[in-house]
């Protein structure tokens, strides 16, 4: 709790500076010269507007327009990009998408790729979401506890969350590979060694715990975050009126930390719908369709293989947006949070 | 000693170690292994040798074959330690193997060659790095052309960041105009919409503007973050408007009020979005993966995505190259661990 910045980082020597201070201060000066003269013309508000206009000028043109032309390309077909080679074929992409016999059995499907991906992707949020509100709480009141190298811990645990997915999955890929450390340090206590990779229900489990992996430390700086804040009389309080560890917990801590854990849960849930890089190169999908989540499907529909359907990905993105949209505002509503 | 067992035996007041301590000691200790273990075991055994890395059980530091130079042979042979058949032990060089019987030849007095079964024979191994499997690929798999063009991509991503996302903050958190409001909720909104969803579109946007298969392509659509903005805004609404005001009334420009009150103040939040910003472009991987199409415009992500992809995955140049792409942030992140664990903790932003 008294762990505020105090040591500011070490002064750079101020010669070494000289060159950049001065190509500021240059800098500057014509800018001002510059930006007076617009300020004349346009006035302190109409400033307002050129302050926002480069950010909204890329935020138009590749968040914004994206959007739109997402929606066109979902509604039309062929194998062109350019707006003006498709054809419209009304909302045939998303039947494609949406014909099934049985929606609970993929294989019925047309497009059975996709609510394959779809169903392993459920099953991958529902345990990387469960597994890291647990472990990032667990992490996060363990890390409040006025313990020794508590800044030492809590870099350890964060420091996955630096690393680049590509670089965890082949670290990841070569420990568990045949050969590996892992099979190596289990076959003493009489394990076979296993190929972790290439049986299905192995490789989802180890793309959610490398999920989990990845990212349980920075979610467990914001639940520290939020323990923090709950004030220590309150401890003390309930410690005099009789309340153990536990009560206290479930009492105090949980219901004071709900603002925390909605913030987890609700960047956890997008993200883990969105899973992608660290299981692409780490299986490609595989073995067979066993880790293909929704965001390879779109990834392979419209760039992987040769006949590129644009139309059927921006169909199948848009009902992952649908989605993720519906059920993040049910997460608000349920816990309510919906006033933040 | 005496300072580790305080350590590990501090109570929580009382003299008895309490079970949650030892549970939590016993957490936090594994916890360190599983965490850091990886990158660890993944750095030390960047040293070793591919016959090394294909040993089951592998060892844990890195070694070489020890060779001797023996007279009348031309290369260096390698040493065993070799038991005979009258049960004693010698150090023997390894002439040839023909199946499961070698030769080996007594460097110190070379005579006679000795016939033994292989199954008694043992490398003789000695603590060596393998500086092989990072010279080699820097020489053979362009990866310095990989590593440069991270750079160009982060740091300048990195930099039009700042000063747009900045700029923007600036105007929605101390300007009363017309469609602020529109303008903040859109930007929220687009926070909860995955990249992935606009990914074919947003290709689309690039072809057209003739930016496909270059950088440009991969750095200017990332710039105008959300969070970003969003983050700076809510840290520039604590400044108070009469900072600004006092500045007017002095005949400062809202530029001038921009460079010399709003971005110093903001330095804080500022940095953790320097921070947040370097690391999305470092390790971004799915949006170059579509933008970028020849070998000598891939970054670094890309280009280790690819070396996995050749034929066989050839384990030790991998691992030393994956060292390499992990060595700036590590090192970013020891000199600024404190900023950035508190940074981001009482920001409390998306990543």
């Amino acid at each position: 709790m008294s762990e505020t910045i105090t040591q500011k980082p070490k002064k750079i020597p101020q010669l070494l500076l000289l060159p950049i201070t001065g190509l500021l201060h240059l800098l500057m000066n014509i800018s001002d010269l510059f930006m007076d003269f617009i300020q004349r013309r346009v006035g302190i508000q109409g400033m307002a507007y050129i302050f926002v206009l480069p950010n909204m000028v890329f935020f138009a043109m590749f968040s914004l327009l994206p959007l739109l032309i997402n929606f066109y390309y979902a509604f039309t077909g062929g194998v062109k990009p350019l707006p003006q080679d498709r054809f419209p074929v009304g909302t045939g992409n998303f039947d494609i998408l949406l014909e099934c016999g049985n929606y609970l059995d993929p294989n019925s499907c047309r497009a059975d790729l996709f609510w394959r991906g779809l169903q392993n992707t459920i099953w991958y949020v529902i345990f990387e979401v469960g597994a890291i509100l647990i472990f990032s709480v667990l992490t996060a009141v363990i890390l409040n506890q006025n313990i020794k190298g508590r800044g030492f811990f809590r870099s350890v645990f964060f420091y996955p969350t630096l690393l680049s997915s590509v670089v965890i999955a082949l670290l990841w890929k070569w420990i568990l590979q045949r050969e590996g450390i892992l099979n190596a340090s289990l076959t003493p206590f009489g394990f076979e060694p296993i190929n972790f990779l290439l049986d299905a229900n192995w490789s989802r489990f180890w793309v959610i715990f490398i999920g989990v992996w990845a990212k349980v430390g920075f979610y467990t700086l914001i639940v520290l975050a939020g323990l923090q804040a709950i004030p220590n009389t309150l401890y003390e309080a309930a410690k005099i009126d009789g309340a153990g560890r536990g009560a206290s917990f479930r009492h105090i801590t949980l219901p004071l930390l709900k603002p925390s854990l909605i913030v987890v849960l609700v960047l956890t849930f997008i993200r883990a719908v969105q899973v992608f890089d660290h299981v692409f190169v780490m299986t490609g999908g595989g073995p067979g369709t066993a880790t293909q989540y929704i965001v390879q499907y779109i990834y392979n529909i419209g760039f992987a293989t040769s006949l590129q359907n644009f139309g059927l990905a921006a169909a199948a993105s848009i009902l992952l947006g649908l989605i993720l949209v519906i059920l993040t505002i049910i997460q608000m509503r349920v816990t309510g949070s919906g006033e933040e | 000693m005496s300072n580790t067992t305080k350590f590990l035996f501090r109570t929580r007041g009382t003299h008895r170690l309490h079970i949650a301590d030892i549970l939590m000691y016993l957490y936090l200790g594994l916890g360190t292994l599983l965490m850091f273990g990886p990158v660890l075991w993944g750095a030390v055994s960047s040293f070793k040798t591919a016959a090394e890395l294909e040993r089951f059980p592998p060892s844990f530091l890195p070694s070489a074959d020890e060779k001797v130079e023996v007279e009348g042979y031309d290369s260096p042979l390698s040493l065993y330690t070799v038991t005979l058949d009258d049960g004693t032990v010698a150090e023997l060089a390894q002439v040839r193997r023909i199946g499961i019987e070698a030769q080996f030849i007594d460097p110190v007095n070379p005579g006679e060659l000795i016939k033994v079964h292989v199954n008694q024979t043992e490398p003789v191994r000695s603590f060596a790095l393998q500086w092989q499997n990072y010279i080699q690929p820097l020489q053979r798999f362009q990866f310095f052309t990989f590593f440069k063009n991270s750079v160009i991509v982060t740091v300048s991503a990195t930099l039009i960041t700042l000063f747009i996302n900045s700029l923007a903050a600036f105007a929605l958190s101390k300007y009363d105009f017309r469609g602020r409001h529109i303008m903040f909720i859109l930007i929220l909104g687009t926070l909860m919409i995955p990249t992935t969803v606009t990914l074919v579109p947003n290709f689309l946007v690039v072809t057209t503007l003739g930016w496909s298969n270059k950088l440009i392509g991969v750095i200017l659509p990332t710039v105008a973050t959300p969070t970003g903005v969003f983050l700076l805004r809510q840290y520039m609404l604590t400044i108070p408007d009469d900072l600004l005001d006092a500045a007017r009334i002095d005949g400062a420009s809202e530029w001038r009020i921009y460079w010399q009150i709003i971005l110093p103040l903001a330095s804080p939040a500022i940095a953790v979005l320097a921070i947040f910003s370097v690391m999305w472009r470092w390790n971004d991987f799915l949006w170059p993966l579509v933008v970028l199409t020849q070998t000598d415009k891939f970054t670094l992500q890309m280009g280790l995505n690819m070396f996995q992809g050749q034929f066989d995955i050839q384990w030790q140049y991998l691992l030393a190259m994956s060292v390499l792409a992990l060595l700036p942030i590590t090192i970013i992140f020891i000199f600024l661990q404190r900023y950035i664990t508190t940074g981001i903790a009482s920001s409390g932003v998306k990543m």
